[in-house]
């Protein structure tokens, strides 16, 4: 059983490092995961890795512990619905009112292996005949560079390209090679990668015209939601958009951001999104 | 409630399919090959067909061709459930009709992923 002051020393170091909140009844996850990471560095138990963390400080093995504690869930269209979203009530906006400057910038803020922004670039590839002379960026970032450099090869295992990604879709944009499968050179080179963590400062990132931070919140605290909500705000222009994940909400961390109604999981920035919403239902 | 037949000749799938679409709330029959199958849906169409691919007298594909030129055999959504997992089979499978293509091993969570992107949930 791992000692108090072990736990509050972890998960001081992660909430510094990435704001990742770890309740104790999650203490288990700590074994599970940091064990195998005492072995890879030829320690025999935790513990000692532990002592190592204590004394040493070592920038390298803080990455990793930090790394192996988030969560890396990820499916393609997971959810469906905020796809449908974005290709029906997003898209369409965004094309009308970007119709001078034909640009569009979009970032998935916890892309994890990639699931998420490549379905968002399928999308997009789908509907290529409405889209052309439009230049859109897909932006991937995470905190976990081991995750990223999974996303960038875009190789999926079999159980990966089974977990809502229709058969139609794997037919058209994969590739078998071997066991596992590889999207298309035409939908991975419509997504960038950068290793970015959300507590840092957000001055360099540009501006997006649309923002997915789905299922990442919910690892923070409240002042940290917060603050992570408050800095995307500063990066969307007025007609913008953020999806949130199912649990998740900005009911009670801010009010920058709107919910829409009747649209779980979308908020605008502000009640001129809704209007088009309206619009749009109406025409 | 709707209803699925699981069509695989080996009694071991036919049970764990059977378990996760009885808690998905359908209404299990069961077939061990395609000719079998292929009677069944005669006597009743079902709303769906999980359907593997090699069992004896009459194989999965063969099945899902003649289920098509059958009168009313255009209706039941068919979702193949097989160890083939190359392009070209799953490739052929879309061709001859049918809508879905899990790949054996499969879970509940595939299941369930799968009968919703085809409207089944």
């Amino acid at each position: 059983m791992m000692k108090s002051e072990d736990f509050e020393m972890i998960s001081s170091l992660l909430k510094k490092r990435s704001g990742l909140i770890l309740p104790k009844d999650k203490v288990y996850l700590l074994e599970s995961r940091l064990t195998p990471i005492a072995h890879k560095r030829g320690l025999e138990t935790l513990d000692e890795l532990l002592e190592e963390v204590r004394r040493y400080s070592k920038e390298d093995l803080l990455t990793e512990i930090t790394e192996a504690m988030t969560t890396n869930e990820s499916y393609f269209f997971r959810d469906n619905k905020p796809f449908d979203l974005f290709k029906d009530i997003v898209l369409p906006q965004l094309l009308e009112s970007r119709a001078g400057r034909k640009r569009l910038r979009i970032w998935c803020a916890a892309a994890s292996t990639g699931q998420e922004p490549y379905s968002l670039a399928i999308i997009l590839k789908e509907m290529e005949a409405k889209l052309a002379g439009w230049d859109i960026e897909i932006l991937g970032t995470d905190i976990s560079q081991q995750v990223l450099d999974k996303a960038k090869m875009g190789l999926f295992s079999q159980f990966e390209v089974q977990r809502g990604l229709p058969i139609q879709l794997l037919i058209k944009y994969f590739n078998q090679v071997g066991e596992l499968w590889q999207i298309s050179d035409e939908i991975r080179n419509m997504v960038s990668y950068r290793k970015f963590n959300l507590l840092d400062s957000f001055s360099l990132l540009g501006s997006f015209d649309v923002i997915f931070c789905r299922n990442v919140l919910i690892y923070f605290d409240q002042t940290t939601k917060t603050e992570v909500l408050e800095k995307m705000r500063k990066l969307i222009p007025d007609d913008g958009w953020l999806f949130l994940g199912a649990a998740e909400t900005v009911l009670g961390i801010t009010d920058k951001f709107k919910p829409v109604q009747g649209q779980r999981g979308l908020y605008s920035t502000s009640d001129a999104s809704t209007e088009v919403i309206s619009k749009l239902k109406a025409g | 409630m709707k209803s699925c037949l699981v069509v695989d000749d080996s009694k071991i799938i036919r049970k764990v399919a059977r378990r996760i679409l009885e808690e998905l709330n359908f209404d299990i029959h069961e077939a061990a090959d395609g000719q079998d199958a292929l009677d069944t849906c005669k006597g009743a169409m079902p709303d769906v067909v999980l359907l593997d691919w090699n069992m004896p007298v009459m194989n999965g594909l063969d099945f899902l061709k003649a289920l098509r030129k059958t009168e009313g055999g255009t209706e039941p959504i068919v979702v193949f459930c097989t160890t083939e997992n190359d392009m070209s089979h799953i490739s052929a499978a879309i061709s001859a009709g049918a809508d879905e293509y899990i790949m054996k091993p499969f879970d509940r969570e595939i299941i369930e992923s799968k009968f919703v992107q085809v409207g089944l949930l």
